[in-house]
């Protein structure tokens, strides 16, 4: 059948099974736009910066599981794709974004709106293209889509001139394509598979640390039947919360920079620390020669590049998390560690989260009461700061893949328009925006595309007239001089938001806090609760960078007594 | 400690940028790099010199696989290999200079392959240290340009660096390997 470049383009969607696309269009893209009239079932979604296209996408991608399609314009539409990509990128996740490039006969000219985004992207996407004739569209989107799915997932960009766009040729859809270089391992060898399972068999402080990796494979059920066979407690990165129930009594939390103090004190008396769809992260590990110091390391893992990177793996399981655990399993003997378990109770109650002062509006009590208020379950995204850590620490997770976060990358913004991107993804979920104000900032235009789509994203805006995360950090390790960290004239929020068409409120007292977060939900369109909470409160635990569990700093004596 | 590595890699625009993109944002040292045609046709074959410890030379192996365009990567530094580089040196000569000159090159089995008034190009073949001795022998006649290809490296004896039998025709993945819905369904709970 013959087609346009463009009309293969969103035929070729179609066939992946894409529904939604986030886009905005511009000259070199334009007859794409103008093909998709012809295309209905294929849902285009008017951002309002293709920043937020890209979050959007991720933020899809991670409540779906499935790759988030953007698109974009030539020039300055691409570039502003390229922070999304680089935190797919980061903490990988399935994102296809297409660019509109300049005419072929155009490229290399300097152009007017010409960027080369290949070449800006090859380090920050998974591969990319650049289509140069109009049969290869199928074939190459058929590639991206395999590519951004599979094995260790990840951002394709796929770039297509304009008069590739136009361009007419035959269209054959190929239901096999050869990926010469790409051959995701599955499976790990079955002797290193005998080899964990004996270290498994023969630890006797065994501890999980469950990764992102276990929610890409969606290996929750393997990950609870090893945790709870092999009675090994678990703890989880910050992008692998809710792989793991947390009202579970094998349930740590989260160890590092900002994790629970318990948490990271059970890695370190660890004899045994298997590591499931991870790569040791510095917020993870801090100090690395000092990580995990009387642990062997069983590490489970997609990405062969990942193994003995930072941390030397014992054994190797290279494979996906779900394929591995399932080879583990039946080779795991049923088996106690008392003794181990009640050490490790010990250290919670020991070192336990702070609660929050009952007479001020803290962030940690707004988190504490949505997770009671949502039991658990509402999908939370976040931005980068404070409140993405008081979130991690505070909202406890009881289904599986409710947490969305830019935590490689650690992209400010991100909490508008991913969790746009995860609402379209779950409408049958409840999605809360935890949002810094600094972040919000960044990213707040993409309301105006939450209400023209009427997506009910809930944003509890957490006010803090503060780039609160730098200030803490110019607190404790620059003798509090704060420099460019207040905001101190920030918008009215409130009006901002009714502005945009959402309903809002404004809480400043911890009395009014369950009855604004009522009424956000009850509210059918999109709504915004602007928390006017305590300025200049830190977040405790915290390892300084690049340090150990011995120079944990757990909350100051003077907050002490407001524990429970 | 200096190691080989050698790779195929589809023969493709672009591919030279993302394995120098690789090598550059990872810090890695990379003393020598070849590239050229290969016995397949749709495939390069590169050679590396890389310099560090056991460590590093492994990361280096395991970024560029992950390279989607990269088919095969091989350390062959443990292995016997021959080694070769060539070199184009362009060296000052006068009549009393010429004869000294033309002894050397014959010393080092290489060529002369081009004569002028005031210069002569010499071609050598051999591993690095051959060319760098010579090198070191004509400075002092003046050498006035210098220019040699990256280290080629082969194994010795038939066995080979290729790809897989069924590695070109293998089909890539279909489906997300990993599980994930290929629908709206929502994720399964544990
Ligand atoms: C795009 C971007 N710019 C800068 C930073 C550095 N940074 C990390 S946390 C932070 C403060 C975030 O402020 P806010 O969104 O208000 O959250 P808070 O820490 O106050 O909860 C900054 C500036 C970043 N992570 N991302
Ligand atoms: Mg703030």
């Amino acid at each position: 059948m013959r087609m346009t470049g463009g009309q293969m383009l969103c035929e070729s969607l179609l066939r992946e099974g894409v529904s939604v696309v986030f886009g905005l269009p511009g000259g070199a893209i334009l007859p794409l736009y103008q093909t998709l009239p012809q295309f209905p079932q294929l849902r285009h979604i008017l951002v309002r910066h293709e920043q937020g296209a890209a979050f959007a996408a991720d933020g899809y991608a991670r409540a779906t599981g499935r790759p988030g399609v953007c698109w974009a314009t030539s020039g300055p539409g691409a570039t502003n794709l390229v922070t999304g990509l680089a935190c797919s990128m980061m903490d990988s996740v399935p994102v296809v974004a297409i660019t509109g490039q300049v005419a072929r006969s155009a490229i290399g000219t300097d152009a007017f709106q010409e960027t080369d985004i290949t070449g800006i992207t090859v380090p920050i996407t998974k591969h990319n293209y650049l289509v140069t004739r109009a049969a290869d569209v199928p074939q190459v989107i058929r590639e991206a889509f395999c590519l951004a799915g599979t094995g260790r997932p990840g951002p394709v960009l796929v770039d297509i001139p304009k008069d590739v766009l136009t361009e007419e040729a035959d269209f054959n859809y190929p239901e096999v394509v050869h990926l010469p270089g790409y051959r995701p391992i599955l499976e790990a060898p079955i002797e290193q598979v005998r080899k964990a399972a004996g270290l498994i068999a023969a630890a006797k402080r065994p501890l999980i640390l469950a990764g992102h990796g276990v929610i890409i494979s969606r290996a929750f059920q393997e990950l609870r039947e090893l945790a709870e066979r092999a009675q090994t407690p678990v703890v989880s990165t910050l992008l692998g919360l809710s792989s793991f129930p947390e009202d579970h009594i094998l349930y740590v939390g989260m160890p590092g920079m900002h994790g629970a103090a318990y948490a990271s004190m059970a890695i370190n008396e660890a004899d045994l620390l298997i590591a499931i769809g991870m790569r040791f992260d510095d917020r993870v590990t801090g100090k690395l020669s000092a990580f995990a110091p009387n642990a062997s390391v069983i590490h489970i893992e997609i990405d062969p590049a990942e193994v003995d990177k930072n941390i030397k793996a014992h054994v190797a399981l290279v494979g996906d998390a779900k394929h591995v655990l399932r080879q583990l399993l039946p080779l795991i003997q049923p088996k106690t560690n008392p003794e181990w378990l009640r050490r490790v109770e010990e250290l919670k109650q020991a070192h336990a989260l702070g609660s929050p002062r009952p007479d001020r509006l803290q962030q940690r009590y707004v988190l504490e009461r949505l997770s009671e208020i949502t039991d658990g379950r509402a999908i939370i995204v976040t931005g980068v700061g404070q409140h993405q850590m008081w979130a991690a620490q505070y909202y406890q997770f009881k289904e599986p893949n409710l947490f969305m976060s830019s935590g490689g990358l650690g992209a400010m913004g991100y909490e508008v328009p991913a969790a746009m991107g995860a609402q379209l993804g779950r409408p049958d979920k409840v999605v809360w925006s935890i949002a810094g104000d600094g972040g919000f900032q960044m990213t707040m235009y993409e309301l105006a595309t939450m209400v023209e789509n009427n997506i009910p994203v809930k944003f509890a805006l957490m006010d803090n007239s503060y780039l609160g995360m730098v200030r803490q950090w110019q607190d404790l390790f620059y003798k509090k001089t704060y420099v460019a960290t207040h905001y101190t004239r920030n918008p009215d929020f409130v009006k901002l938001a009714e502005a945009f068409g959402l309903w809002a409120v404004r809480v400043k007292e911890v009395d009014h806090v369950d009855d604004a977060i009522h009424q956000a939900m009850l509210h059918q369109g999109p709504a915004l609760i602007d928390f006017w909470v305590d300025q200049e409160e830190n977040v405790f635990p915290m390892i300084p960078p690049g340090q150990t569990v011995a120079e944990l700093m757990e909350e100051p004596e003077e907050r002490v007594h407001w524990k429970k | 400690m200096k190691h080989t590595i050698v790779a195929l890699v589809l023969d493709k625009p672009g591919v030279l940028n993302r394995i120098t993109s690789m090598i550059r944002r990872r810090g890695f040292n990379i003393s020598s790099l070849a590239v050229g045609a290969s016995e397949a046709p749709s495939l390069s074959r590169m050679s590396f010199v890389v310099e560090g410890g056991e460590e590093t030379v492994k990361q280096v192996t395991k970024q560029l696989q992950k390279i989607i365009d990269v088919v095969k990567v091989a350390d062959i530094s443990k292995e016997n290999v021959v080694a070769r580089e060539l070199a184009l040196i362009k060296v000052t000569t006068t009549p009393a200079t010429r004869s000294e000159i033309v002894q050397l090159v014959d010393i080092f089995r290489a060529g002369i392959i081009d004569v002028g008034s005031e210069s002569l190009i010499i071609e050598v073949t051999g591993d690095e240290e051959k060319i760098n001795s010579l090198a070191r022998l004509l400075e002092p006649f003046g050498v006035k340009e210098l220019m040699r290809t990256g280290r080629l490296a082969m194994v010795r004896g038939s066995s080979t660096v290729k790809i897989d039998d069924d590695q070109l025709g293998a089909p890539a993945p279909r489906t997300a390997s990993n599980g994930a819905p290929s629908s709206d369904s929502p994720p399964p709970g544990w």
